[in-house]
């Protein structure tokens, strides 16, 4: 079976944000890139089924050439073939990612199985994967954390506000995926080194916009007061079951 | 007019998400000088009576036994259709899971933009609208140029609304049968499991929460007994699940589970963003951790510098102590 998984470029964040001084976007002079947690799920799900039914796990992502880099990491975790859209943008707006996706899956052989994260880690507009298929007409899951292949059919698990929920699906299939799915692995040397040499598939983007454009971003105001230091180590325990009872959480 | 697309309980009672879109719509409508309409899956039951209160005159209910299993795909068709037919000025959803899925396939079929996640909507005069949307969880908000003749939005709650909501004077009903195409291939439920009754991480007023510095799955042990004894729950930070210390299901953060606990107990949790927009809900924090400069310290209500098998333990102790246990 084959599997494609699609992924985006973005800043791995520390615990504070710096944005640019016309606050358009965050500042990455220092930060490295990743991909999101939930298509990191979606890429070792990808090559495990392939893995086990001897069919190819293929990487697409929309961007300029350096989002190559995030592309090269899911071919360390084992993808065997990587696309990438070429767009000037880092940060695509939804309707202009899905538009690049959906006109590659045109171009590209066809694939079985088509994986999103959920949302993206960044600008989490969670939307491409339905958009995708959509204008495929495929049947697409949302908020996937498990996936059964059973013949021409997939058997796609989700929560709900009321618990569990399994849809069937005939593939070809759209599904777009939480973290939690399974436990990515970690890339091997071997699998660094593959990922280094291997080619990756360069087809144009459609050039096509959206219309959702990013004025600014700005941060939450934060309105904690200062931290109270209740005490260092074991000696602080008194003054921490006074809070518990203050809040009348113990007696 | 404004469309609202709103949710039911399991009991056909409107969801509070819905209640406030529906505040916010009926804000939205009056600075346009347009009504609320309202659309929903299913019969009526109690809902005029509970729109109609809240400003709604026209409820619009679709009917079509592929949305009985509430796929989002299939709802999304049928919205795309009415909102078609309706040409409202913008169409407003809750953004739970179903509806933004909803929202997204409906926007595709339109072929027009949908900003998630809002918490709040600025009319333009002739130009685009303005949204105000969360990124990263939260953590960041983004301003945001929405260009389209019809705007879809969805909305995260907490949005600003209105304190009085004057009520219709009438309300009409009109069930909708959707033309949802049998020669599309669609995914179908084809099985469903109610959740097993008990605290989960998003109920628990108390949520004892453990990251790397608890160094195992065995020392959870500390943090089991602690939320044991003051009726919490046991959450982690994606370190542990990422080393296999706990289920994901335990998880708090952007991936895993956003908590709004009375208390949030950090224990040897950094606080990175990922982590951050989990738990920044939370009425207090108790960070315990090593480092006193660490993110979680600085923002935490209160803060015990220390190892979490040295601070737990005593914690503990000092509880059974005092109530003699």
């Amino acid at each position: 079976m084959d599997v494609l998984v699609c992924v985006k470029r973005v800043p791995a964040v520390g615990a504070e944000i710096l944005l640019t001084a016309d606050g358009t976007a965050i500042d990455t002079r220092h930060l490295g890139f990743t991909i999101g947690p939930h298509e990191e799920c979606a890429v070792e799900e990808a090559v495990r089924i392939a893995e086990r039914t001897g069919g190819s796990a293929g990487v697409l992502t929309v961007g300029p050439p350096e989002t190559e880099e995030q592309l090269r990491y899911a071919l360390s975790m084992g993808a065997d073939h990587a696309v990438r859209v070429d767009t000037p943008e880092t940060d695509p707006d939804p309707e202009a990612t899905a538009a690049a996706v959906t006109g590659a899956l045109g171009e590209l052989p066809p694939y079985d199985l088509v994986l999103f994260g959920e949302a993206s880690a960044d600008a989490g507009h969670a939307q491409v994967g339905f958009r995708v298929a959509c204008a495929l007409r495929r049947p697409v899951v949302g908020g996937v954390k498990g996936i059964d292949l059973d013949g021409d059919r997939v058997l796609l698990r989700r929560e709900s506000p009321e618990g569990v929920e399994v849809h069937e699906a005939p593939l070809p299939a759209v599904a777009a995926v939480l973290e939690g799915l399974n436990l990515p692995r970690y890339p091997t040397i071997k699998g660094r080194l593959r990922a280094k040499k291997a080619p990756i598939r360069v087809l144009d983007g459609p050039g096509a916009t959206g219309g959702l454009r990013t004025l600014r971003l700005r941060h939450r105001p934060e309105a904690r007061a200062r931290t109270v230091v209740l005490g260092h180590g074991a000696a602080a325990a008194p003054a921490v079951v006074d809070v518990l009872a203050e809040l009348g959480i113990v007696p | 007019m404004v469309l609202v697309v709103v949710e039911r309980d399991g009991d056909g009672t409107l969801t509070e998400d819905s209640a406030e879109v529906l505040a916010a719509a009926r804000d939205l409508a009056e600075s346009l000088g347009v009504p609320v309409g309202a659309v929903a899956v299913g019969e009526p039951g109690e809902l005029p009576d509970d729109l109609v209160k809240r400003g709604v005159g026209r409820l619009h209910l679709l009917a079509h036994e592929l949305l009985t299993d509430g796929s989002p795909a299939c709802l999304g068709e049928a919205l795309a259709g009415l909102v078609a037919d309706l040409r409202p000025a913008a169409v407003l959803a809750p953004s739970t899971d179903r509806s933004t899925e909803a929202m997204a396939w409906a926007a595709a079929e339109l072929g027009m933009p949908l900003a998630t996640a809002c918490t709040e909507i600025r009319p333009g005069d002739d130009g685009p609208w303005e949204v105000t949307r969360e990124r990263a969880g939260g953590v960041l908000l983004e301003d945001a140029a929405l260009t389209a003749p019809i705007r879809l939005c969805t909305l995260r709650p907490g949005s600003p609304s209105p304190s009085e909501t004057a009520a219709a004077d009438e309300m009409t009903v009109h069930v909708v049968v959707p033309e949802l195409r049998a020669s599309v291939p669609r995914a179908r439920l084809v099985e469903r499991r109610e959740r097993a009754a008990g605290m989960t991480l998003t109920t628990a007023p108390v949520v004892v929460a453990g990251g790397r510095g608890v160094g195992s799955s065995e020392g959870y042990a500390v943090l089991e007994e602690l939320a044991g004894l003051v009726g919490g729950a046991v959450g982690c930070s994606r370190v542990a699940t990422n080393n296999g210390w706990r289920p994901h299901a335990d998880q708090v953060g952007l991936t895993g589970t956003r908590i709004s606990p009375d208390l949030y107990v950090a224990c040897g949790i950094s606080g990175a963003t990922q982590h951050w927009v989990g738990c920044m809900n939370a009425r207090s924090i108790l960070a315990v951790n090593t480092d006193p400069e660490a993110p979680m310290v600085t923002r935490a209500t209160w803060a015990v510098i220390g190892d979490v098998h040295e601070v737990l333990p005593a914690v503990v102790d000092e509880i059974r102590r005092r109530s003699g246990r």
